[in-house]
């Protein structure tokens, strides 16, 4: 019984964090046909800009729940930041290339970026663990959990719920739905699409950094991270299909429970579970869930 | 689109060879990164056979390292010395991985191709980093081998080891060169310019990017094994997406001009590697980034158009 409450809660905070890591990833997708590899990139910023203002923000003396509007500036700031840099200074250069041709690129900026968080944080590993232990545990049916974890399940709906409803009730919002569906039109139709590309972009970097920001307080902040997790990222997009919020989201719950089931049943194969879904979800439906058959090269 | 003339490919084959003939009197420390290279490239070759169809194959080193293993595990955990045995194991184990994985992989295209190749790579990396008894992250050595039942003295295991690397990949380079000027790999630039069109003439695209995938996947597992005898030690690493990673930058960097562009351009960056990790450690990943980007944003046909605009003149 402990076992499977244990499953439950473990599948749900890391479907949480795997929407949180990919919600960013799919839209940009969606929006401006980038498959960004550098978002794996941002993710490390944003983790260790976190590391860097909890460490001002303690070091100055203050504690307390003034540690989580820190969290969520952090993020806000560094994604639109770093998003908007690479957009204005690379990307725009480069729109209506080939598809492939912008991973390679994407790729090329990771790898760029990846260094230059090892220059301006070095290589040694920082920990804020403070946020993460605030609020202590809570006892589910016996079993004492963290409660920051079923935290990040409820920033995870937030975002997805903001996400959603900004995209179908707000006036930019509804811009962008128009240039995922036709990015000529919209642009004959008035819509300033070289604006809502960037738009997009630092709202992806945003949601990039807010999951480094996220997750922070409760890993080693260390180089390497960006990688693992855009290679996640990619899985659960692929799952739910390309383009997708609600594929995100199912991809993400989906992916989230099989790494509980596998953790908690059969551990050597924690990481390759995720990876096997994927590869049962692609061989039935060769797009993922959620996403339409794209009409074949002319 | 450019065009390509493989019919220079033999010229191009033979300047490598004489290339590699000399490289035997190198120093031993320049050889051994020649020899490590060539049989990279082998790898980055298969990555750039499969550009040409207008495939990205992010996760090569799948295959690179499958390569390496069947020799290591046959050679540690079965006791079989002999290259005879090994080399050839290796490839077929390659083709029947690449032969299954390709049935999949053939229906992808574009972005898709490329990240599902990524996370191939990736799963054989989670099981090879957690499995303790192939050593994990740290991997195992490879024991001496036999070459046809020969086992060379110390003193010349070096020598010997280049020598076959040498005639494999300079073999290999002809078959590649070959299968470019057939039917299927003239083809390959069709797949990539218009599906569609090719269907109509009748031919199956998908059978087309299938036969470039085998021959990509067992050119690169033979590099890895030739790379595993080369170095007698072999790693996870060798399926990790930054070993992937350097060899689309190689491909992309050298372009799809000949087929010894690849072999040449590994050498280059492992040369070049070897000094920057030297000189500048935490920034090396930086200038690869940089250059790819300059490359992607000058030189779309890569480096080796310069060679081709001069030969033009």
């Amino acid at each position: 019984m402990l076992k499977l409450i244990a499953i439950l809660l473990d599948g749900l905070s890391y479907s949480a964090w795997l929407f949180l890591v990919a919600v960013g990833l799919t839209l940009i997708y969606g929006v401006m046909r980038i498959l960004n590899i550098a978002h794996g990139a941002f993710y490390a910023i944003g983790a260790y800009a976190c590391a860097t203002a909890l460490g001002l923000y303690y070091g100055a003396g203050w504690s307390g729940a003034g540690a989580f509007l820190v969290m969520g500036l952090t993020a806000i700031a560094t994604g639109i930041v770093v998003g908007l840099a690479i957009e204005r200074g690379v990307l725009r250069r480069l729109y209506g290339r080939d598809e492939v041709l912008m991973v390679l690129v994407t790729y090329a900026l990771f790898l760029i970026l990846e260094d230059a968080t090892k220059m301006i944080w070095g290589v040694e590993s920082y920990f804020v663990y403070q946020p993460y232990a605030y609020f202590g545990f809570i006892d589910v049916g016996g079993l004492p959990y963290q409660v920051y974890d079923l935290l990040v399940v409820a920033v995870a709906i937030a975002t997805g719920l903001a996400l959603w409803l900004w995209l179908t009730r707000a006036r930019m919002g509804r811009m962008m739905i128009a240039v995922v569906a036709d990015r000529e039109i919209s642009a004959a139709m008035g819509i300033n699409v070289p604006r809502i590309f960037a738009i997009t972009f630092a709202i992806g970097t945003v949601l990039a950094a807010l999951a480094g920001v996220v997750t922070a307080p409760k890993i080693a902040v260390a180089p390497g991270i960006g990688v693992e997790v855009i290679i996640l990222a990619f899985a659960v997009v692929v799952i739910g299909g390309l383009g997708s919020i609600p594929g995100a989201a199912l991809g993400a719950v989906i992916a989230g429970f099989a790494r509980a089931v596998s953790v908690h049943l059969a551990p050597e194969f924690e990481l390759f579970a995720i990876y096997a879904v994927m590869a049962i979800v692609l061989a039935i439906r060769p797009y993922g869930l959620f996403a339409a058959q794209g009409e074949r090269k002319i | 689109m450019m065009t390509i003339d493989f019919r220079r490919d033999p010229i191009n084959i033979l300047l490598l060879a004489a290339l590699l003939i000399a490289g035997f009197f190198l120093p031993s420390w320049l050889r051994f990164l020649l020899q490590m290279a060539v049989a990279g490239g082998l790898v980055a070759l298969g990555v750039m056979i499969q550009m040409r169809a207008g495939l990205v194959s992010f996760g090569q080193g799948l295959y690179y390292c499958i390569g390496a293993y069947a020799v290591g595990m046959l050679a540690v955990k079965m006791n079989v010395t002999e290259l005879g045995i090994l080399i050839p194991a290796a490839i077929i184990v390659t083709a029947v991985v690449g032969g299954i994985l390709g049935l999949l992989l053939s229906r992808y295209r574009d972005i898709f191709f490329a990240m599902l190749s990524l996370a191939l790579s990736m799963i054989l990396y989670g099981l090879l980093v957690k499995a303790a008894w192939l050593g994990s992250t740290d991997g195992f050595n490879i024991p001496a081998v036999s070459y046809l039942g020969h086992v060379p003295a110390q003193a010349v295991r070096e020598d010997w080891s280049y020598v076959l690397t040498v005639v494999l990949v300079l073999i290999s380079c002809f078959a590649v060169a070959r299968y470019l000027a057939s039917g299927a790999g003239a083809l390959c630039d069709a797949v990539a310019q218009n599906e569609l069109r090719l269907e109509y003439l009748g031919t199956s695209a998908r059978k087309v990017v299938f036969i470039v995938y085998l021959v990509a996947a067992t050119i690169s597992g033979l590099g890895g094994a030739l790379a595993a005898v080369a170095m007698g030690h072999i790693g996870p690493e060798m399926t990790n997406w930054t070993t992937s990673g350097g060899f689309v930058f190689v491909a992309l960097l050298a372009g799809r001009g000949s087929v010894i562009a690849p072999v040449l351009g590994f050498f280059l960056l492992e040369l070049v590697r070897t000094y920057a990790l030297d000189y500048a450690p935490n920034a090396w990943q930086m200038i690869l980034g940089a250059v790819m980007l300059a490359v992607i944003l000058l030189l779309p046909e890569g480096l080796w158009s310069l060679v081709r605009r001069r030969s033009a003149k």
